[in-house]
């Protein structure tokens, strides 16, 4: 966020590094069902970041002092491969995976109908395999994906992504290059239904009048990715339902 | 836990799709918000004389009282064992609810860990606790025979419209074959047979949401049969 650097983050065109505008997108593909032996998962890429999700459960809670007898319990761990970045990154849980495990434990925790199983422990693992800036957000998406595609009832999917603000602009999605020398990064996620924020989180500085400008590109944003969240799920089991009509 | 099948446009819903605006009831998988009715799982829409539900196409096992299942002994204490019938929760049963006198601290001699039970769901409460029963008609310990296991959602494909499809696949394999709610499965009989019944069964599970699936599946057991017999 501080670094400072002779970079041109946006040229006079108003055109990013990559050659997408302040309020773009980078490309986002989403798979879900991909792991065989999981109850649920998906595969996440938005951009340069590959993001793999693992749902388990309804099951036993195991920590038996964490069961909590009126509603389901969401355990969450993010995890950064050594090799999603390109200085390795010493494996295991360190400060920045447990907060993120916890917020985005907590932002699905309020979609997820908990109270169907009480004392159990729902365990979403999210593996980011590479990462180029807001793998938080790409975490976050994908684990939906892989919660729904799990068959646990909940209320709506989340879409996430991340604004923030780089050479004096406000740009959507932020790459490596303007998260490490831009001026804010505020990771963001809804639910699309009701637009209620379940995870805002903001790195830097930002004017009111920037900030308000950041949510309401973000917001927009979400509801795009949603679209595609939905997409990925539906084309998994219309897809299996025509396999199973021509296998004849 | 009968389920039918409506219509013919099958339309496949995620978490948070809107089923119906008004005007029907709503029933399993669903939920309400401001008077609309949304989808809460993955799985099939359905409209069934004014109630809209949901068929999940995947999803764990929860137990409902009188389900008959297969369990799997997972510990012993001294006047109950512990259940594994493949759902959430663990489930005892306890030596009053089997049919044999069991003295206290014999339950070892009856029922060893790793042996499989029919049994039925005796009762599920709000805190999701539930117990097991074996005495009722039918219910035992399996001896012999395999096991397979199938996402619980497509028991009712296995089965088939009134037991149409276990039928035909107990007919043509001569096999015995006891289906539990939670998605196992019991098969016994001569090995190849066993083999070409899970096989079956298999493929059912893949193909459930496919159309006219007991023609195809009758084809492919006798594909398999027929060689042995010739």
């Amino acid at each position: 966020m501080s670094g400072q650097s002779d970079l041109e983050l946006v040229n006079k065109k108003g055109i990013r590094l990559d050659g997408r505008k302040a309020g773009e997108l980078r490309n986002i593909k989403i798979e879900a069902g991909v792991l065989e032996n999981a109850d649920g998962s998906a595969y996440v890429e938005i951009g340069k970041n590959k993001v793999r999700a693992a749902v388990y459960g309804p099951r036993e809670c195991h920590p038996r002092h964490l069961q909590d007898p009126t509603k389901a319990i969401i355990q969450c761990k993010y995890n950064m491969m050594a090799f999603s970045v390109s200085d390795r990154k010493r494996p295991g849980p360190d400060r920045r995976s447990v907060e993120i495990s916890k917020i985005i434990a907590e932002a699905l925790e309020s979609v997820v109908l908990t109270e169907l199983y009480p004392r159990a422990s729902i365990d979403v693992y999210i593996e980011i395999l590479q990462a180029n800036a807001g793998t938080r957000c790409a975490g976050l998406t994908a684990a939906s994906v892989a919660l729904a595609d799990a068959g646990i009832p909940m209320r709506d999917i989340i879409p996430s992504i991340a604004v923030g603000k780089a050479d004096g602009k406000v740009l959507l999605d932020l790459n490596k290059e303007e998260d490490n020398f831009g001026q804010a990064d505020v990771p963001l996620a809804i639910i699309p239904k009701t637009n209620e924020i379940v995870l805002l989180q903001m790195d830097g500085n930002m004017t009111r009048e920037e900030f308000d400008n950041a949510i309401e590109m973000g917001v927009s944003a979400c509801h795009e990715i949603y679209e595609l969240q939905k997409d990925a799920l539906k084309r998994r089991y219309a897809a299996a339902m025509k396999d199973g009509v021509s296998d004849e | 836990m009968e389920k039918r099948d409506a219509r013919p446009a099958r339309e496949i819903v995620v978490p948070g799709d809107l089923l119906d605006n008004g005007g029907s009831r709503p029933g399993y998988g669903t939920y309400v918000l401001d008077g609309k009715i949304y989808a809460s799982r993955l799985g099939v829409k359905n409209l069934f004389s004014g109630t809209v539900s949901i068929i999940p196409l995947r999803g764990r096992y929860m137990p409902a009282p009188g389900d008959m299942v297969l369990g799997m002994i997972v510990d012993i204490g001294p006047s109950n064992w512990l259940v594994d019938i493949n759902a959430p929760y663990p489930a005892p049963l306890h030596v009053n609810e089997v049919p044999w006198k069991v003295e206290f601290g014999d339950t070892s001699r009856f029922l060893k860990i790793g042996e499989m039970i029919m049994a039925k769901i005796l009762m599920v409460d709000e805190s999701m606790k539930i117990q097991v029963t074996m005495n009722d008609s039918g219910l035992r310990k399996l001896e012999g025979g395999q096991i397979a296991e199938i996402s619980h959602s497509k028991v009712s494909r296995v089965i088939g419209k009134s037991g149409s499809m276990i039928q035909m696949i107990k007919n043509m394999t001569d096999c015995r074959i006891f289906v539990g709610q939670n998605g196992r499965i019991w098969v016994d009989g001569d090995t190849d047979s066993v083999t070409v019944a899970v096989g079956a069964i298999k493929m059912i599970e893949k193909e459930a949401q496919t159309s006219n699936l007991t023609e195809r599946v009758k084809e492919f057991i006798g594909s398999k049969i027929k060689p042995e017999e010739e």
